[in-house]
């Protein structure tokens, strides 16, 4: 690059620091309260916006000034709609409130916004260190995350390109456009980088394979991210758009692609928006585009949306579905740095990895590796759901273990229950037992155990899990969604599905478990891509260390976890059951609960669907419900003729 | 270039780079494959039928997708490659309307042959046998197609695509659903087949036939 041009990038990047500098103080003038609401998808869900819409009305209604900011997520998903209430002259350091309802916040607004208390029962923690409140970060839920990649989510409106330049941003891709593209590979490669998208293949190495060729090449962004639980990749997008916008820039800036393309699940319409407009707002202040902040090199970039289908996440399906073919894997190699996007090289990454980049240009490969292991530097983002007391996004560091994530960081189990499986890696994942607690998570010591990291999706189970039918459920999801082209993929996993459904049925003979283990091996060797050639992960790890479950849902037809209906029965203790209580009556909707000659209540087994709502709508000072399994172990209690005659005639 | 490969224990000259499946063909050496069709590049690697094991390569590989290069050697005949053959013969024909005696392509079906040579019953046993809906796709003016004979080798479209530059034949539907269709709206778009028919010419099973009368 000619040395003349070096301060150029620098100079408009202060410019735009400046730029961004003074719409904040703009901002700040007037020093009224702000109100952080975290507004990605999952806050939405949860009610962010009719929280925001409370808190409009109640401002407007007592004539109280405040800003109201919106954020991306905290990644706090148990304490949606998360709102974060700084308001100066208080003399409160700001706080965190957790599952703001729109009543909640017009009583925030009317009590602490207006009379200045901070209603401390409602109080999640407060967000800097003081002597009033606690602190968030003395919480093992906030302490022990290493936030690298998502240390910006949630804190800055992702719709808005200052908040990101003003926090810093951009400095890398500034500072990438004075070095030369080869130094940006050799940087990434001294940090260890391994792609986040599931494999763990080293970063530098895919570039520098694409930046060894010459003529048109492309950068993409796989956020194609469809894990049953996983949600990872939405989040950072719809959170801090730009750091992936910045660390896709410096790829291609890097490789020496003049265009790159994001390549988003049209099922995630806030993230295309947001994605969308992050381009848009970068490329109309010099940040894309013909002159990169002056620097001359010309990048393109654009949003894709794809159809939704699950193996368009597969690169290679990736690349026929943007060129308007069926999203179905080819053979690789060539692999898609050789060969890919229109038969030109193609660098894809995963949004994690390329949201990884800028950090690591700012601070250094050095305090990139001082996190996380040897072989796996850095920090893992995992999206923990199912049965935690604390699910929500985490960033931990790489070398964790399974123990420390799901037991500190997130909780432990809920409605203290015992654990008895983790399910890695979504469905090319691996179901891990307790003996596996002590695993650290990092892309090796996974794959050791049989797991897999993938896309970093990890459903916790508690002992009310059948691990039989969260395989069968994994299974028809990757059944479903083949692509349909290899023979292995496309039939095999249905004869493993149709074993595993009588499985859960209760139907299947003693040789279905070798025959289930001989499909997987033979779908595991034989299948075309990543997708086939996963897909019985979960059933083969299963089988590994959860035999015994298999084992009695053939031979005694029990479900351990009791999950799988046709294996299960309820029964009403009549010891516990109180005279005159109706809560279960009311709620079944088959009318299979009666009245006993004694007054008490029991489950017709013929008319029951096993829907569970009478467990749920015992009253637990009685708690006479029960479950049980095998389903003829449920003791019989005999209808009265009297009783239901009455009820008939009450009727 | 001229490289020289070993097969089986046997010495063959190939050009670098050609298929290795189709040198193994060329020089009398069976390796069982449906999708495979010479001059058709890139392979769809569909069928998985055509395994090998390469020495160095731990697992074994699909020949279709192999480039043949110097020092190459090769064993088509080993317990692992045989396993998956039959691994996949099975669920194909598992899948596949077993009812020889009323289909054209009798005597001079891949499946038959292959289920010859790999020693494997046209009747899988241990697989449940699993039937599309419905069992005849009837739509086009002049050809039939039988979706529980087909074995999605592609061989039709990809032919098709070949000749015509485009075609009116696609993979429709997602995982054990994907079926072939003709997306041939009216029957003008569809006279070009009356003339051509290469795709039943191509299909290996008889799934394709053509309308008389």
């Amino acid at each position: 690059m000619d040395p003349n041009e070096t301060p150029q990038c620098r100079r408009n990047l202060e410019a735009l620091q400046a730029k961004a500098a003074e719409k904040r103080r703009e901002k700040e003038a007037a020093p009224v309260p702000v109100i952080h609401i975290g507004s990605a998808t999952c806050g939405i869900a949860a009610g962010a916006l009719d929280t925001r819409q409370a808190f409009q009305e109640a401002l407007a209604e007592r004539g109280i000034e405040a800003r109201i900011h919106t954020v991306g997520c905290v990644g706090h998903c148990y304490a949606e709609p998360v709102v974060i209430i700084d308001h100066p002259d208080s003399g409160f350091p700001p706080i965190f409130y957790h599952e703001v309802t729109p009543g909640k916040a017009r009583m925030l607004v009317k009590l602490f916004l207006e009379q200045g208390d901070p209603r401390f029962e409602h109080i999640y923690g407060a967000t800097i260190e003081n002597d009033m409140i606690p602190w968030v970060q003395e919480f093992p839920r906030f302490s022990m995350e290493h936030r690298l990649v998502m240390d910006r989510c949630g804190r800055i409106d992702p719709e808005d390109i200052f908040e990101y330049l003003d926090d810093g941003g951009y400095a890398a891709l500034a500072a990438a456009l004075e070095t030369e593209p080869s130094d940006i590979v050799a940087e990434i490669g001294a940090a260890g980088l391994r792609g986040r998208g599931g494999a763990g293949f080293p970063t530098a190495k895919k570039w520098s394979f694409a930046a060894a060729t010459d003529g048109e090449k492309f950068v993409i962004c796989n956020a194609d991210e469809g894990d049953p639980g996983a949600y990872m990749d939405r989040t950072i997008l719809e959170s801090n758009p730009h750091q992936v916008l910045e660390g896709l820039a410096i790829c291609a800036y890097a490789v020496g692609a003049s265009r790159a393309m994001v390549y988003v699940r049209a099922e995630y319409p806030l993230a295309v928006r947001i994605v969308t407009r992050a381009i848009e707002q970068a490329r109309s202040e010099g940040i894309l585009g013909e002159s990169v902040l002056g620097s001359g090199f010309r990048l393109d970039m654009e949003v894709f949306q794809g159809s939704g289908a699950f193996v368009c996440g597969e690169e290679t399906a990736l690349i026929r579905s943007m060129e308007g073919f069926r999203g179905m894997p080819v053979h690789r190699p060539p692999y898609p740095v050789e060969a890919g996007l229109f038969g030109r090289p193609t660098v894809i990454n995963n949004v994690k990895t390329l949201a990884s980049v800028p950090p690591i240009l700012e601070n250094g490969a050095e305090a990139y590796r001082s996190v996380g292991t040897a072989d796996s530097p850095g920090t893992a983002i995992f999206s923990v759901v199912g049965d935690v007391v604390h699910p929500g996004l985490v960033e931990i560091p790489m070398g964790t273990t399974l123990r420390t994530l799901i037991y500190d960081v997130c909780g432990g189990i809920a409605k203290k229950k015992s654990f008895r499986a983790v399910q890695i890696g979504g469905p090319s994942g691996g179901c891990l037992p307790e003996s596996f607690l002590d695993t650290p998570i990092d892309f090796d010591s996974l794959i050791e155990a049989g797991a897999m990291m993938g896309s970093g999706g990890m459903v916790v189970m508690s002992e009310d899990s059948c691990v039989v039918n969260v395989c069968r459920y994994f299974l028809e999801f990757t059944q479903k969604e083949s692509c349909g082209r290899c023979t292995f993929c496309r039939i095999g996993t249905r004869h493993m599905l149709e074993i595993l459904n009588r499985l859960t049925c209760g139907e299947a003979v003693e040789e279905d478990l070798e025959r289930l283990e001989n499909l997987a091996h033979d779908i595991r060797e034989g299948s075309l891509c990543g997708l086939g050639k996963t897909a019985p992960n979960p059933v083969l790890t299963s089988l590994r260390y959860f035999r015994e479950e298999y084992e009695a849902h053939v031979r005694e037809g029990r479900c351990p976890g009791m999950m799988c209906r046709p294996l299960i029965a309820y029964y009403i203790e009549l010891d516990k059951c109180a005279r005159g209580c109706d809560a279960c009556v009311g709620c079944c909707p088959t009318d299979a609960v009666f009245t006993t000659s004694t007054r008490k209540k029991g489950i017709d087994l013929e008319l029951c669907v096993k829907c569970g709502e009478c467990m749920v709508a015992c009253p637990p000072e009685y708690d006479a419900v029960r479950k049980i399994s095998p389903a003829h172990l449920a003791p019989v209690v005999e209808r009265s003729p009297k009783r239901d005659k009455e009820a008939k005639d009450k009727a | 270039m001229t490289v020289t490969l070993t097969v089986d224990g046997k010495a063959l000259q190939a050009e670098a780079g050609s298929n290795l499946l189709e040198v193994c063909l060329e020089n009398g050496i069976t390796v069982p494959n449906l999708c495979h069709l010479p001059g058709l590049e890139p392979p769809p690697a569909a069928c998985r039928l055509c395994f090998v094991e390469l020495e160095g390569i731990d697992a074994p590989v699909t020949s279709c997708t192999v480039p043949v290069s110097d020092g190459m050697v090769v064993h088509t005949d080993t317990d692992r490659v045989r396993r998956l053959q039959r691994s996949a013969l099975r669920f194909l024909l598992s899948v596949h309307d077993v009812d020889c005696k009323n289909c054209h392509a009798n005597h001079h079906c891949a499946l038959q042959d292959l289920a010859r040579f790999l020693k494997v019953g046209l009747k899988p046993r241990g697989l449940s046998i699993i039937l599309k809906e419905p069992e005849v796709d009837d739509d086009h003016p002049f050809i039939r197609h039988y979706p529980n004979r087909c074995v999605l080798c592609e061989r039709c479209l990809r032919t098709c695509h070949d000749r015509h530059g485009h075609s009116p034949l696609a993979l429709s539907g997602r995982g054990f659903d994907t079926v072939i269709r003709c997306f041939a709206d009216t029957p003008e778009d569809a006279q070009p087949c009356q003339s051509c028919a290469a795709c039943v010419d191509v299909c290996p099973v008889g799934a394709l036939v053509l309308k008389t009368g």
